[in-house]
This record gives structure tokens, C-alpha cells and sequence, in this order.
């Protein structure tokens, strides 16, 4: 084939210019939100003391406790959930061809919250008490989030069964994803029926999600399972293009479509599961994020799922911060917020349209 | 001899679907297959490329065993348009671009964009180069996907039903295209087709199936009304206009 003559075009250079300096202004935003949201709450500390410590240098003991110990492990919590959950959804949307893939869609979300159902009525993690600020906390987390950890990987795991002996097809996997999502409804109903007050409380409470409840260890643990996952997701960039084009184009590039298409969807329910089981249910993210970038920004997923990343840890942020101050001192679950403050703007997108 | 096919059978759960395969295709050779609907033409474009393995028989390109290819070696090789292309918020450029995926290691480089240009100004998409392909028109669109299979730089075209779903102006001017791209760039083209009368215009050689088996390989001189006959069970007669062979469908028998 002889194609030499061609020239590098400077018009497309030009619109790749522009999508990277789209993904540049989103992650100097979040840079800034991150800043705004660790000074804002109860005890008002200034922008440049919380640079100064977040840069490393040394300000009061006060400011240091503040915000190493309270506000950047909540706020990194926050952003790191809402980048692995945009992602998610991006991913899962792309492979099943569905834009009403994600966690919710998949029942991945349902099974955790029936994990966690169980663990509070059977497995004991369920004895509470009322904290100061009027909510109520499950006192033995750790059995409740093992617990949803291991319903939302095996509800993953057996759509991706189903998908073994019927074919890794979209259809195949919305559909086993969506009835068994009524399936652990059902069971959490189940549970509730039956449940005292106080276990009742606690099982609502735990799908409440809250961003307040990591720690640096279990922080870490989150930032590194979503770390692996999103190089992973990167790396695949091209190939969710081609799927985009359909399965039969795609394997005529040397696509594996099957097996890309599993190991995405198994990716993206591990790192749902991990986010969901520390922190709760948080919807919306990861279902309206992809849509809302896809719209400004095409579906390039070179470009698409590193823009969502930051826009879903922008957008749960500043939700977070938001749910924090609104009815201080009582603290809003963030999952209410980010619908509340998404949806709008999602409209305000479907209604004028995406642009170049 | 740029794709030479042996013996090759497809079939699945003990159902043969094609069997007894053999073809082969010359460089700058653009050959048709032809026959009923669900007679395999699909099925055996795409063993061609391994998207179905075969159960038996072999598949030379360029005296390469495909059947020992991995995905990413034969799409080195082979360019494949599938019958639809699903549409994304994705530019003509980018979309075009994916095609170099087979050659891409780690990032774009600039030979992959300078191809991509080059294709583009081939089948007339320049001007569209920003659009976004889920607001083009189906020729455009399978123009597009023309140009994508292009900068694979194939030494094969698969072609499924190219120009289905097109107007008359969009059919002619596809086939124009991809026999103009078969004579320039010296490749082999298999496609799969409806209308018998763009084969006989356009294709070198038609291969007909029926029930799974090649009941015919001719060309423009040997082809008969007999031939299409016991293909599509319907009579027909062969007039020459302008020394060009045309089929004409008689009477449906009753």
C-alpha cells in the first residue's frame, strides 16, 4: 500500500489539542476543589494555611490535625470514589453498548447492600450506638464490609458465569445483571422484614453513602485497587473504541472481544465493589458522569476516561463538601447530593446538546 | 497468490455450515461471492479472517497460515468491513485512525495520522474529517469504514454486503471506490453480494454457494443463466448492453 503522501494534519491536531486541555483545566479544578473543600467546615481554616500544609510546610498543630486527619482523608475518599466509579461506568457502558450500564443496572450495587443487610442481622456486625452528631454507626464495619465486598464480587462473578455458557454478549449481561439485581432487592427486603428497629436503622444507614468512614489504611487499599484498575482501563483505551464500533469490526482489528470484554467487566465490578463496601452506596457517579463527558468531549475513551476520572472526583468532592456544610451541623449523605446537584446539570447537557 | 483457501468447513454444534471450500485470489483481483440468503457467504468471509474458526482446511495469505495467526497479526494482514458499523460520539478522523490500531505499540505516531490523511483524501472524507461519525449518512459511514480496513494495510479486503442499505448513487460510487483501491494498490478483495449485475460489473470472478458447497467460480465470459438458475432456483436470461452482461429475472414459476 502506498498512503506516504499523506500530510499530519493540523485541524485534528488542533481538536486533540483542545481534548487534552480539557482533561489539563479538569485536573487543575479538582486541584482547587480539593483545596476550597479541606478549608471549609466547622472550624473555618484559610486557603493558604491548608496549601502550606498539604505542600508540606509547617503550620499550627491545629491546622495539622484538621486537615491530615479529618478533612484530606474524607476528601480523598471522596475523589478517589468519584473518579473509580466515573470510570467504571465508562467502561461498562463502552463493553456492554448499553448507557445505562453501570453498578446500579448490574445489581452489583443491590448485592452489597444485601451483604451488608446480612452481616447486620446475621453475622453481628450490627450493634450500634448514636454519635454526638445525631447518626447512627455500625460498630463492627469490618464483618459488614466484607460482607457486601464478597455479595457484589460474586453477583459480578456470576453474570460473568452465565456469560461463559451463553456468550459474552451486552444482552447476555444486562439482563442476568438487572435480574439479579431484583433478585438481591428481594433478599434485602427479606431481611428488613424481619429485622428489629435498631438493625433496621442500621441497614438503611449503611446505604447511606458516606465518605467519612474510610481510614489512611483502608484509604490506601481503596487507592490501590483503583490505581490497578484504571491503568488497566487505559491501557484498553483503543479496544473500547473498536468494541464501540461493534464486536464484528472490533475482531476484525485483532480485537479479542470476549475476553476485553470481561476482564473490563470484571475489573470495574471489583473496583465498584471495593468503593461500595467502604463507603456505601454512592449512585449517580458512575452512571452520568461518562454521559455528561461523553457529551463535551466525544467518546474517544483516550480522552474520555481520563476526563471522567477527574470529573467524577470533581463532581463528588465538591457533592461531599457540599453535603458537609448545607445543614451543618448534621451532615447530608453524599449520594443524595450528587444527584441533586448532577441531575441538573445532566439536563442542562441533554437539553443544549454536545458541542466540538 | 494473495489468499489461497484449501478444503476449508466451518460448522458448529455438528451443523456444517460450508464445507469443501477452495479459492484463491491474485493480487489486484477483486472476487464476488454470490448466492442465496443464508447460504454461508457471511460464515465464509468471516473464516477468512478467523472471526469463526474453521473446523478443517487451511487459509494461506501471502503463503501465511492464518489459522496460526494471532488476532493481532492477521488484522496486519487482512482488513475486514463488517456488514453495520455501530456510530459514537467519535470524529471521522479518530474513527479512521482505530484502523492503525494493529500498528500502534504504545501511542499514535506521526505515520499513523499522515495514513489516516492519505485514506481520507482517497474516498473523498477530507472535508468531513471532524465530524463526528454518528452524524454522517450511510454511505459516508461505510465509506468510512472502508477507509478504517485501508490503513490497516492489508494485503486482503473482506467486504461483507458493502453496499446494502445504500442508495443507487452511494452503491456505484462505493464500488467504484473499493475496485479502484483493488487496482491501485495491487491488493486481493473478497466480497459478499446481493445484486448481480454490480458483481458482474465490478468483480472479476464470482464464486456462487449453494447449500454450503461452491456450485460455481466463473467470470464475465463463462457465466450462464443456467448457472444462476440452479443457484437462486429462478429463471433468467443474459442480454449484453454495451457489450456488458445483464441479468434478467423471468416469470417467478409457479
Amino acid at each position: 500500500m502506498h498512503f506516504d503522501h499523506g500530510q499530519v494534519p493540523a485541524e485534528y491536531k488542533q481538536y486533540i489539542g483542545r481534548k487534552a486541555l480539557f482533561v489539563l483545566v479538569m485536573a487543575c479544578g479538582l486541584a482547587a476543589v480539593l483545596v476550597v473543600a479541606i478549608s471549609l467546615g466547622a472550624a473555618n481554616i484559610s486557603v493558604s494555611s491548608v496549601t502550606k500544609s498539604l505542600l508540606g510546610m509547617v503550620t499550627s498543630k491545629q491546622v495539622e490535625i484538621i486537615v491530615w486527619n479529618i478533612r484530606l482523608p474524607q476528601a480523598l475518599a471522596a475523589m478517589i470514589a468519584g473518579g473509580g466509579l466515573a470510570v467504571a461506568g465508562a467502561v461498562m457502558q463502552s463493553i456492554l453498548r448499553n448507557p445505562l450500564g453501570s453498578p446500579f443496572t448490574l445489581g452489583i450495587s443491590h448485592a452489597a447492600a444485601f451483604g451488608a443487610a446480612l452481616s447486620v442481622m446475621v453475622l453481628g456486625g450490627g450493634i450500634m450506638t448514636s454519635s454526638n452528631v445525631g447518626a447512627v454507626s455500625i460498630i463492627n464495619p469490618y464483618v459488614t464490609t466484607a460482607s457486601a465486598f464478597v455479595f457484589s464480587i460474586s453477583a459480578s462473578l456470576l453474570i460473568i458465569g452465565v456469560t461463559r455458557t451463553r456468550g459474552a454478549t451486552p444482552e447476555v449481561m444486562v439482563l442476568t445483571g438487572v435480574a439479579l439485581g431484583a433478585f438481591f432487592t428481594a433478599g434485602t427486603m427479606f431481611l428488613q422484614f424481619f429485622a428489629d428497629d435498631m438493625q433496621l436503622a442500621a441497614m438503611v444507614f449503611w446505604t447511606f453513602g458516606d465518605t467519612a468512614r474510610a481510614t489512611w489504611t483502608e484509604l490506601a487499599f481503596i487507592a490501590t485497587v483503583t490505581l490497578f484498575c484504571v491503568v488497566y482501563f487505559f491501557s484498553n483505551s483503543w479496544n473500547y473504541n473498536a468494541i464501540d464500533a461493534g464486536d464484528e469490526t472490533a475482531k476484525g482489528l485483532g480485537v479479542r472481544v470476549g475476553h476485553v470484554r470481561l476482564t473490563g467487566m470484571l475489573l470495574a465490578s471489583m473496583l465498584t465493589a471495593v468503593v461500595i463496601a467502604f463507603l456505601g452506596i454512592i449512585g449517580f457517579v458512575g452512571l452520568v458522569v461518562p454521559h455528561m463527558v461523553r457529551r463535551v468531549i466525544g467518546s474517544d475513551h483516550r480522552f474520555l476516561l481520563p476526563a471522567c476520572m477527574l470529573v467524577g472526583a470533581v463532581l463528588l468532592l465538591f457533592s461531599d463538601t457540599v453535603a458537609r456544610l448545607v445543614l451543618a451541623p448534621h451532615v447530608l449523605p453524599v449520594s443524595v447530593l450528587t444527584a441533586f446537584l448532577g441531575a441538573p446539570a445532566f439536563f442542562w447537557l441533554i437539553i443544549r446538546g454536545g458541542r466540538r | 497468490m494473495i489468499l489461497d483457501i484449501n478444503q476449508l468447513a466451518f460448522g458448529y454444534n455438528g451443523h456444517r455450515i460450508i464445507s469443501n471450500i477452495d479459492l484463491k485470489v491474485e493480487p489486484g483481483e477483486l472476487l464476488a461471492i454470490l448466492g442465496p440468503n443464508g447460504v454461508g457467504k457471511t460464515t465464509l468471509l468471516k473464516c477468512i479472517n478467523k472471526i469463526h474458526r474453521p473446523s478443517e482446511g487451511s487459509i494461506l495469505v501471502e503463503d501465511r497460515d492464518v489459522l496460526k495467526m494471532s488476532p493481532d497479526e492477521i488484522a496486519l494482514g487482512i482488513g475486514y468491513v463488517a456488514q453495520r458499523s455501530e456510530t459514537s460520539r467519535l470524529t471521522v478522523f479518530d474513527a479512521v485512525l482505530m484502523g492503525r490500531k494493529p500498528h500502534i505499540k504504545w501511542s499514535v505516531a506521526e505515520r499513523d495520522l499522515k495514513v489516516v490523511d492519505a485514506a481520507l483524501q482517497q474516498l473523498d472524507l477530507a472535508q468531513l474529517s471532524l465530524r463526528y461519525i454518528d452524524e454522517l449518512s450511510g454511505g459516508e459511514l461505510q465509506k468510512v469504514a472502508i477507509a478504517r480496513a485501508l490503513v490497516q494495510e492489508p494485503q486482503l479486503l473482506l467486504l461483507d454486503e458493502p453496499t446494502s442499505s445504500l442508495d443507487l448513487r452511494n452503491q456505484i460510487n462505493i464500488l467504484t471506490v473499493i475496485r479502484k483501491i483493488v487496482d491501485s494498490h495491487r491488493i486481493g478483495a473478497v466480497m459478499t453480494m446481493h445484486d448481480l449485475n454490480s458483481a458482474l460489473r465490478y468483480a472479476d470472478r464470482y464464486c456462487f454457494l449453494k447449500g454450503g458447497i461452491i456450485h460455481a467460480v466463473c467470470n464475465c465470459t463463462t457465466i450462464s443463466a443456467d448457472i444462476i438458475e440452479e443457484v437462486y432456483g429462478l429463471p433468467v436470461s443474459i442480454h449484453h448492453i454495451d457489450d456488458n452482461p445483464v441479468i434478467v429475472p423471468e416469470e417467478f414459476p409457479n
